[in-house]
């Protein structure tokens, strides 16, 4: 489920807002975004793919809450961990080109 | 607040109620054939649904004579031979001609030995986003987090449909002189990846106003999924090996015949562990890239799954996975009921998997073809009731009275509690997945006792009314389920009755199902032409 907004990051741009399939969050006047509805997080990592700053996060376990914290995470460097591999963001190259998505399919047939 | 400020209406010719890959293939193409489209997600468009977060393979197949007759014959015999080889035809035409439609608008596929693009899957984001700016390039009207809650149609047939905007509390309608249902399968909230969206909307809306289903029996597919994790993911399972707590091995467990064993054994409360350690070394880094999502609850846990064994279950994708859904009347994915076009998972999948899907290809191919195919005939729909289009006397088709805010009578707790008591009849192993007549008997008895209670229900134009209306479509699609799956008194695609395990001959055809109060149930021959519009 989403469990963090980084306050130190996070640039008001709602896109979160926007793209949430399950409508979670809500937009704040003057603010940054806020979680309004955690339990109907679907755990689709989605926001955080789309947030341009890597201010989201959302921990894999879908039915629970953590309560993990953003010093945790940073700590670990699992902020915006998701982003980098899809190869979204400025001067990054889409997975979806990547070579290996053609050998995969050669020797394995996926 | 309580005051309705404003309602939005808008009048266009082809209104497409969903916004995955069916529902923005049926926009771009009703657009392409000279039609005004309004587009409808209740999520937002380009990352709602089951294909946006995830990585899919697509049956694309060569026009090669003998790759097309493998290709068709691959899974035939899995889905109990009740798919049509003038439909897999069709979609193995449009799918490939459709790739390669997304390689021009810049998809980016990857390359092969020679340099040519490989374009056999899609990553779900990077197609998805791709998909939605195309849309609007299209001059398609987007309405991003708008649910539709019911259909409106006359004499004439389907004309519209009338919803909210769960952000702004809004509510929309929309005229159109045709509607396509894309709004996904039903999952039962099962928060399998991406699939908390697909609640059985379309098919209970399409249902109001006078389609039928086909194939709502072949709806009990669960993957394999880790125990604290939404990853539905099951492919790479293929290179698992299952064990129990103490590391000895879960004899005859797989990802493919051998998910019953781990069924089983979980009904047993017997925790089952899977770990990848079938996967060559050469392969790992590959298959890390091949599925980023795959791995991302592992590596957000300190789990390596190619050395490490995690807890498994196997999560409920209904008709995600499954098969079934509404029928359709002609190769346009028109529906019984004039004006009214399904696509993707909201229609029938069985003309080209039968009763069986497996991994993503089939339908992602079905998503992308019967999108563009019922974009196509909506289009053509229009164009053919031009006179009639300004003289519409619309009326409103949902069972339940749709009411604004302040005068529903459904409590927020009332609904979560409808949809707990769905679950409780859709989930549980021993009832939809080794299935028996008296157990489904039973369960049909309870949801058509909990129909009845919602169906008088008036819901609110607001996010907590959307939710009572999921509740009553989840419902809806359970007693169609069930009452399919207990006229088919035999085993055949992933419909398994433990008190008929054979396939028999004399039941190799379809089963059409309707109604809302009376629900009823009849044969259909599988046609090995369909005629022509």
């Amino acid at each position: 489920m989403i469990e963090v907004i980084s306050e130190s990051k996070c640039i008001a741009c709602n896109q979160c807002v926007s793209v949430c399939p399950t409508n979670v969050f809500d937009r704040v006047a003057d603010g940054i975004p806020v979680i309004a509805r955690q339990s109907d997080c679907q755990t689709c990592f989605m926001c955080e793919l789309y947030c341009p700053v890597d201010a989201l996060y959302v921990a894999p376990e879908s039915e629970s809450v953590i309560g993990v914290t953003e010093s945790e995470l940073s700590e670990q460097g699992l902020m915006g961990g998701y982003r980098e591999k899809v190869g979204w963001g400025k001067g990054r190259k889409p997975v979806a080109s990547h070579e290996y998505m053609y050998q995969l399919s050669k020797r394995s047939g996926f | 607040m309580a005051i309705q400020e404003q309602a939005q209406h808008l009048k266009t010719d082809v209104l497409v109620i969903g916004g995955g890959p069916a529902g923005t293939w049926a926009a771009v193409t009703a657009a392409a054939k000279g039609a005004r489209v309004v587009l409808a997600d209740k999520g937002y468009c380009g990352s709602s649904g089951a294909t946006a977060p995830s990585g899919t393979g697509v049956w694309y197949v060569k026009p090669d004579e003998r790759l097309r007759e493998e290709a068709k014959a691959s899974r035939y015999d899995m889905g109990g031979r009740l798919a049509e080889h003038r439909w897999m035809n069709r979609v193995l035409d449009r799918t490939y001609a459709n790739m390669n439609q997304l390689a021009g608008w810049g998809y980016p596929f990857p390359l092969d030995d020679e340099g040519n693009q490989h374009r056999r899957s899609l990553q779900g984001p990077e197609y998805m986003r791709l998909m939605r700016k195309v849309v609007r390039k299209a001059g398609v009207t987007i309405l991003d987090h708008s649910p539709a809650l019911e259909l409106l149609a006359d004499e004439h047939g389907v004309g519209g449909a009338a919803g909210v905007n769960t952000q702004t509390g809004i509510p929309w309608t929309v005229e159109a002189g045709a509607v396509v249902i894309a709004t996904g399968g039903c999952a039962f909230l099962s928060k399998a990846l991406g699939c908390n969206v697909l609640t059985g909307d379309g098919y209970l809306m399409a249902a109001e106003a006078g389609a039928n289903l086909s194939g709502m029996e072949f709806s009990n597919a669960y993957a394999i999924c880790p125990t604290f994790s939404s990853v539905t993911k099951t492919a790479y399972y293929s290179y698992a090996s299952f064990y129990y707590e103490d590391g000895t091995i879960v004899e005859g467990a797989g990802s493919k015949r051998g998910r019953s064993v781990i069924a089983r054994n979980l009904m047993e409360g017997r925790q089952v562990y899977a770990v990848l350690d079938q996967a060559p070394e050469h392969l790992k880094p590959l298959l890390r890239v091949g599925q980023t999502n795959f791995f991302l609850p592992f590596d957000r846990r300190g789990i390596d799954p190619f050395t490490d064994p995690f807890p498994i279950t196997l999560r409920l994708e209904g008709t995600v996975r499954g098969t079934g859904g509404i029928r359709l009347a002609d190769e346009l994915c028109a529906t019984d009921v004039p004006g009214l076009y399904a696509a993707g998972d909201a229609a029938t999948r069985e003309l080209i998997c039968g009763g069986f899907t497996g991994g993503g290809s089939h339908n992602a191919a079905w998503a992308m073809s019967s999108g563009s195919f019922a974009g196509e005939g909506a289009a053509a729909y229009v164009k053919k009731l031009g006179a009639h289009d300004g003289s519409r006397n619309l009326e409103r088709k949902s069972t339940q009275p749709i009411v604004e805010e302040g005068k529903g009578s459904v409590k927020p707790s009332r609904a979560a509690e409808w949809v707990q008591a769905v679950q409780d009849e859709v989930k549980p192993y021993d009832r939809n997945l080794f299935r028996t007549g008296e157990v489904m008997t039973q369960s049909l008895n309870r949801l058509n006792g909990l129909w009845n209670e919602q169906r008088e229900q008036a819901i609110e134009h607001t996010v907590d009314g959307v939710k009572a209306r999921e509740a009553a479509a989840m419902t809806a699609t359970a007693r169609w389920m069930y009452t399919s799956a207990l006229a088919r008194t035999e085993s055949r695609g992933m419909h398994k009755r433990s008190d008929f395990a054979g396939m028999d001959d004399n039941q190799h055809y379809r089963l059409i199902t309707g109604g809302l109060d009376q629900l009823w149930v009849r044969p259909e021959q599988v046609c090995k032409e369909v005629v022509v519009h």
